[in-house]
């Protein structure tokens, strides 16, 4: 008696979340998925898939939307692995997290702005290139400062999830590696790096999907010239007004997360295991 | 046999301190190649910090680490010819056990064949033969410990450490291990370092113990003669169960406790020298109180299973523990007889050389 109580007072405080994600998430998705089958005139059909697979431009926008975001991650992956590394080595860790956690509380629209500046004709980045007698350049509306931008925005949400993962590593593992033999990159090649692969694909995750679909930062930092399939569905949702064609490209992108989670999230066994003795 | 006299590794007035805090003071120890040492003290006296000043995982503050004859300070870790077992073991998650076994052996560039061979026959020593393929996970930690050796020894190591090895497991699989490890040592001939605040387990496994508290080794040398022969009060109270009674020395051969004068096997101090009076409790036999050389009242015992545990205290109101294997009646007197050798002697406050110097100079009487 006094069990099932519990359990339905259980069940009770699971109804917010519930009505949320039906709210939230599944009913926009279903709606997406719906809207997707109808033409310009609100006619049923299933035009709008096949032009996107079969017109060039939206193949083409597919290919540097995935590229893109495949720099994107790269780029990130390169600065935040070392970065949660040496964090892990400092005295006060919680402290240095923190700063790199902090901008990610200025919103995304402020920090793009901001870069427009820094990166404007007689913004302090080009006064710096002339200073050491190299600029000043273009370098706003280039492919370079979108994704240096883009990274720069997505770095918390790789650092995070790798450097727990590193925190979590059990120093023995290390000692054991050199105590084997094992110099110091086999230790990190063979030992480290593997151990905290759990930790690497969660910040992929958190960065390869929503770079997919940035458009924000296309328009404002890359000018434009980088034209992703985030791009694509702000026009047709906001400027050509055809939101069936918007809501296809919608539904490929929610796929292809599906595709980037099934890949980075399943995983050996054996990677998973055992690693936060 | 030929004695090598040249120690395999030899620690020399090594210090460690971290900021203020030191860790070893003037650690001076060598190990002979083939036998089994133990450090032995509480958590906290520096036992594993020595452990790992020889692995290359701590450099020293001052002082020599040698390793057969030579200076390895600052050796790398990855170059050094000893390997470890650690507490916990540390296997590799991300590798099954004939992976983690074949570990050093790969980065030795060994050839592919003769890993396979060295891997079987090592997980062959450890009983493990047929477990290669099994994930650490999938194992117990008696057998994940099995790993964690097969895994130090398959790269025959000139000086195994093991940091507390049994610690983790129950106590009926640490009493086989310590048989196995003991076995392995003398089969292998390869000198164990081992490290534990067990000191039955000490006493079992070694040739020769170090009892350490606070950053200092003590007291060096073979189980029977520190059990016999403790050299203070810490060491006394540590290995073994004592009772540790103030006394005078009154000349060679004569000391007095309890207001009484007793015959010992003591010599070697300055007549009426304080010392303290160490006696086992194995070492007391319980006879009529009119016929013991002390009597004691008893005020306590418990069942041990093989033996009774007695409290009892004295007319000078010290406490003394004694087995026996007859139960004795609570608060009434009871006598206590002990032979002239069971009496040791300590100094207060003798270092290890005099004590060691003094030993001999009346033993050889």
């Amino acid at each position: 008696m006094q069990r099932k109580q519990r359990l339905s007072r259980n069940t009770a405080y699971f109804i917010p979340y519930m009505l949320w994600i039906v709210l939230f998430v599944i009913a926009p998705v279903l709606l997406l998925i719906y809207q997707s089958f109808f033409d310009i005139n609100g006619q049923l059909t299933l035009a709008n898939y096949q032009t996107y697979f079969s017109s060039n431009t939206y193949l083409m926008m597919t290919l540097n939307s995935v590229w893109y975001a495949f720099l994107i991650t790269l780029a990130t992956l390169i600065i935040s692995y070392p970065t949660a590394y040496v964090l892990n080595e400092t005295k006060h860790p919680q402290l240095w997290l923190l700063l790199i956690i902090m901008p990610t509380w200025i919103n995304l629209l402020l920090k793009a702005y901001a870069f427009i500046g820094i990166f404007s004709q007689a913004g302090i980045a080009n006064q710096f290139l002339s200073f050491i007698g190299i600029g000043p350049k273009q370098l706003l509306f280039t492919n370079f400062s979108f994704i240096f931008v883009a990274a720069y925005i997505q770095i918390p949400f790789m650092v995070l999830p790798i450097y727990n993962s590193i925190s979590e590593l059990n120093p023995s593992y290390v000692n054991a590696s050199r105590d084997l033999g094992a110099t110091n990159w086999q230790t990190f090649s063979k030992v480290i790096f593997p151990l905290t692969l759990p930790g690497v694909k969660a910040g992929i995750q958190a960065v390869f999907i929503p770079s997919l679909s940035l458009f924000m930062l296309t328009r404002l930092i890359g000018g434009n010239k980088v034209i992703t399939l985030g791009t694509a569905i702000e026009e047709h949702f906001l400027t050509t007004m055809n939101w069936g064609m918007g809501s296809t490209i919608g539904v490929v992108l929610i796929i292809a997360m599906v595709i980037i989670m099934l890949l980075t999230g399943g995983g050996k066994r054996r990677t998973r295991k055992g690693l936060t003795k | 046999m030929a004695v090598n006299t040249q120690p395999i590794v030899r620690l020399n007035h090594v210090y460690k301190s971290y900021g203020d805090h030191q860790i070893l003071k003037d650690i001076n120890l060598e190990l002979e190649a083939g036998k089994f040492y133990t450090l032995l003290g509480p958590s906290g006296c520096g036992k594993t910090t020595i452990l790992r000043t020889v692995a290359g995982f701590t450099a020293v503050t001052s002082g020599d680490v040698e390793f057969d004859g030579a200076v390895i300070n600052d050796l790398p870790a990855n170059q050094r010819q000893v390997n470890t077992v650690f507490q916990d073991y540390a296997l590799f998650p991300h590798m099954n056990v004939a992976e983690n076994v074949a570990f050093g052996l790969k980065l030795h560039k060994v050839p592919r064949n003769e890993i396979d061979q060295r891997v079987q026959e090592a997980l062959a020593m450890v009983q493990l033969a047929d477990f290669g393929d099994r994930e650490i996970s999938e194992i117990s930690g008696g057998q994940q410990q099995r790993v964690a050796i097969a895994r130090a020894l398959v790269m025959r190591p000139k000086v195994l450490l093991l940091d507390e090895p049994l610690s983790a497991l129950d106590a009926k699989l640490r009493k086989d291990m310590q048989y196995e490890l003991r076995d392995l040592q003398q089969r292998l001939g390869i000198t164990f370092l081992f490290v534990t605040h067990d000191q039955e387990e000490a006493l079992a496994m070694s040739d020769e113990i170090f009892v350490m508290n606070a950053g200092k080794i003590l007291q060096g040398g073979t189980p029977v003669d520190i059990y016999d022969e403790p050299i203070n009060h810490f060491v006394a109270n540590f290995i073994g169960e004592s009772n540790i009674i103030p006394g005078k020395m009154l000349k060679d051969y004569q000391v007095e406790f309890v207001g009484k004068t007793f015959e010992c096997a003591d010599g070697g101090m300055r007549p009426n020298e304080a010392v303290e009076v160490v006696l086992r409790p194995e070492d007391l036999d319980i006879v009529a109180a009119d016929q013991g050389k002390l009597v004691v009242t008893v005020d306590s015992q418990l069942f041990r299973g093989n033996y009774f545990e007695i409290v009892a205290y004295d007319s000078d109101h010290n406490e003394w523990l004694v087995h026996s294997t007859n139960p004795a009646d609570e608060g009434e007197p009871i006598g206590l007889t002990f032979d002239p050798q069971d009496i040791h002697v300590m100094r207060l406050n003798e270092s290890e050389a005099a004590f060691d110097a003094r030993l001999e100079q009346y033993e050889d009487d």
